[in-house]
């Protein structure tokens, strides 16, 4: 008895310690469109503080894997762990809560089309009825400040360039200050000198906002910049991982063809 | 090819085409049952989105005003134009504004304005949603732990639904307009009579049966609008697809739910 019971609190704090140490962790995940399976037991971890890319080709499921941490999808098997919270065991209120925690940052920057960048950026603020008026306004301000864009206040999104929408998409998921932050190829479609814009602009956030990030590409200038670990994903799992010198003297071939 | 597998291949054959358009039809059916379950939970629990709901209000119903408008006025013009020489023959040309009246009322006007509505208004629904469907536009609302069903399905459905019967009646009011000019081309009827007329001919088993189901015709637009829209999966072609979908089977549910209203209507009254 005295045994299990030693046990269990045993387990209890390597759970609070990993907790503790990791911002998400992934164990086993598995997920299926149809016939076609995308994740096949993806263990992933990514420490507090840390900056993590994902490279991989095409179809092998960095798209679903970050949208499997912030409940846009709904894997069929493993764990799901973010921030100390069981994301698969969530409902409504209490995942909404989570998500405000977690900053994404879409492919296509996703900003509302029919509202001004000022409308976009006070709009993730609407439900906390505690902020007042002019203490949104101060702090779409300080976000748009933050990415360079405070002159862009009142333009609509289609008036904005391909990099001026990828900076106020990324103010719009700072305003909330999310612990985690997860980039789905930030840089895609970018010229490079805007791709290294948005990219210093990423180790920024990290320094200004204490955030954890994952940060998906195909872009090795972009994983050079920003990563402190790269995670090589292959057919739905990880295929090999390292600093970006590691990665850069492999012997693996799929991982070589990134840096040749 | 052995006997069997020939056998099963005629099988396949004789199913035809038929038996995937009906799981089709009635795993839609049921997609389409959810969404409206969803839609009826969602109304009631909090946040309300007052604003976003008159901002709603406001396309629907102001800026479709032009159009119905127009619309209700060719219609009551056309149709006393089309009347009077089948009344005359009968020697009834006086009851021209009352039977008018009762045909725009009663029918003509709630289905012609609803079917423009669904053009204009469910189309542009369709194809609105969709596009934020395809630009992730509602996975971006979502993961800023916003409720997007809430705050764009909930709005418009009710937004039409609000704002048809408003329009009707508008439609309705400038169609017998339409029609007392017409009355006037060919002969000398004054405003207070052609009115008086209308407004004798008319019953409360005319007026209310119509204006309620207006009601339904505007749930109906909505809900299709949102549903082809926000459930939309096929990238850019959806776009296009999702606003004719919308188009298409939004005008059939307001003819079935005309037959079904008219045929409520003759039992209860």
């Amino acid at each position: 008895m005295n045994d299990s019971n030693s046990d269990k609190k045993k387990t209890n704090e390597t759970d609070e310690t990993s907790a503790k140490e990791f911002a998400i962790e992934i164990v086993d995940l598995h997920k299926s469109f149809k016939s076609n399976r995308v994740l096949k037991g993806l263990n992933l971890v990514l420490a507090k503080g840390e900056n993590l890319v994902v490279l991989g080709k095409s179809g092998t499921g960095k798209s679903v894997l970050i949208k499997c941490v912030v409940g846009l999808i709904e894997p069929e098997e493993g764990s799901l762990t973010v921030l100390g919270e069981n994301v698969l065991e969530l409902k409504d209120k209490k995942l909404n809560d989570l998500r405000k925690k977690v900053g994404f940052l879409f492919q296509s920057a996703a900003l509302y089309d029919s509202m001004t960048v000022r409308e976009n950026l006070k709009f993730p603020l609407r439900t906390d009825p505690s902020i007042e008026e002019d203490e949104k306004e101060a702090l779409v301000k300080e976000a748009l400040e933050n990415v360079g864009l405070l002159d862009a206040i009142d333009k609509m999104p289609s008036e904005l360039s391909g990099g001026m929408r990828k900076r106020v998409g990324l103010a719009r998921t700072l305003i909330l200050k999310p612990a985690v932050m997860l980039y789905d190829e930030p840089t895609n479609g970018l010229d490079p000198i805007t791709s290294r814009e948005i990219s210093k602009l990423i180790t920024d956030v990290r320094e200004k906002y204490k955030t954890s990030s994952i940060i998906i590409t195909h872009d090795i200038a972009c994983a050079k910049i920003t990563a402190d670990r790269i995670v090589v994903l292959k057919d739905g799992v990880c295929l090999t991982e390292g600093t970006f010198e590691e990665l850069q003297n492999s012997e693996i071939p799929e991982v070589r063809a990134y840096f040749e | 090819m052995d006997s069997s597998k020939k056998k099963a291949i005629h099988e396949d054959e004789d199913n035809g085409p038929w038996f995937p358009m009906l799981f089709s039809f009635f795993s839609e059916m049921t997609s389409l049952t959810l969404f409206t379950a969803k839609y009826c939970k969602n109304l009631f629990i909090p946040p309300y989105e007052i604003n976003e709901l008159l901002k709603q209000c406001y396309f629907v119903g102001y800026r479709s005003l032009p159009l119905v408008g127009i619309t209700g006025f060719i219609m009551g013009l056309v149709l006393t134009i089309q009347s009077r020489p089948t009344l005359s023959e009968f020697g009834a040309e006086s009851w021209l504004p009352a039977m008018v009246a009762v045909s725009i009322i009663r029918e003509i006007g709630p289905v012609i304005t609803a079917l423009i509505c669904a053009g204009k208004v469910g189309s542009g629904i369709g194809a609105e949603l969709a596009s934020m469907r395809v630009t992730e536009q509602i996975d971006a609302m979502e993961v800023s732990g916003i409720n997007p069903f809430n705050y764009i399905v909930v709005t418009r459905i009710l937004a039409t639904t609000l704002m048809l019967p408003v329009l009707v009646v508008f439609s309705d009011v400038i169609a017998l307009a339409g029609s007392f000019l017409a009355v006037n081309i060919n002969g000398e009827v004054t405003f207070t009579l052609f009115f008086s007329q209308v407004i004798d001919s008319l019953a409360f088993s005319d007026v209310f049966p119509s204006f309620i189901k207006t009601f339904f015709f505007g749930f109906a637009i909505g809900l299709i609008g949102c549903y082809k829209g926000y459930n939309t999966d096929k990238g850019t072609e959806g776009v296009g697809l999702s606003a004719n979908s919308a188009v298409v089977l939004s005008s059939l549910l307001i003819f079935v739910m005309d037959m079904i209203a008219v045929q409520i209507t003759d039992l209860l009254f």
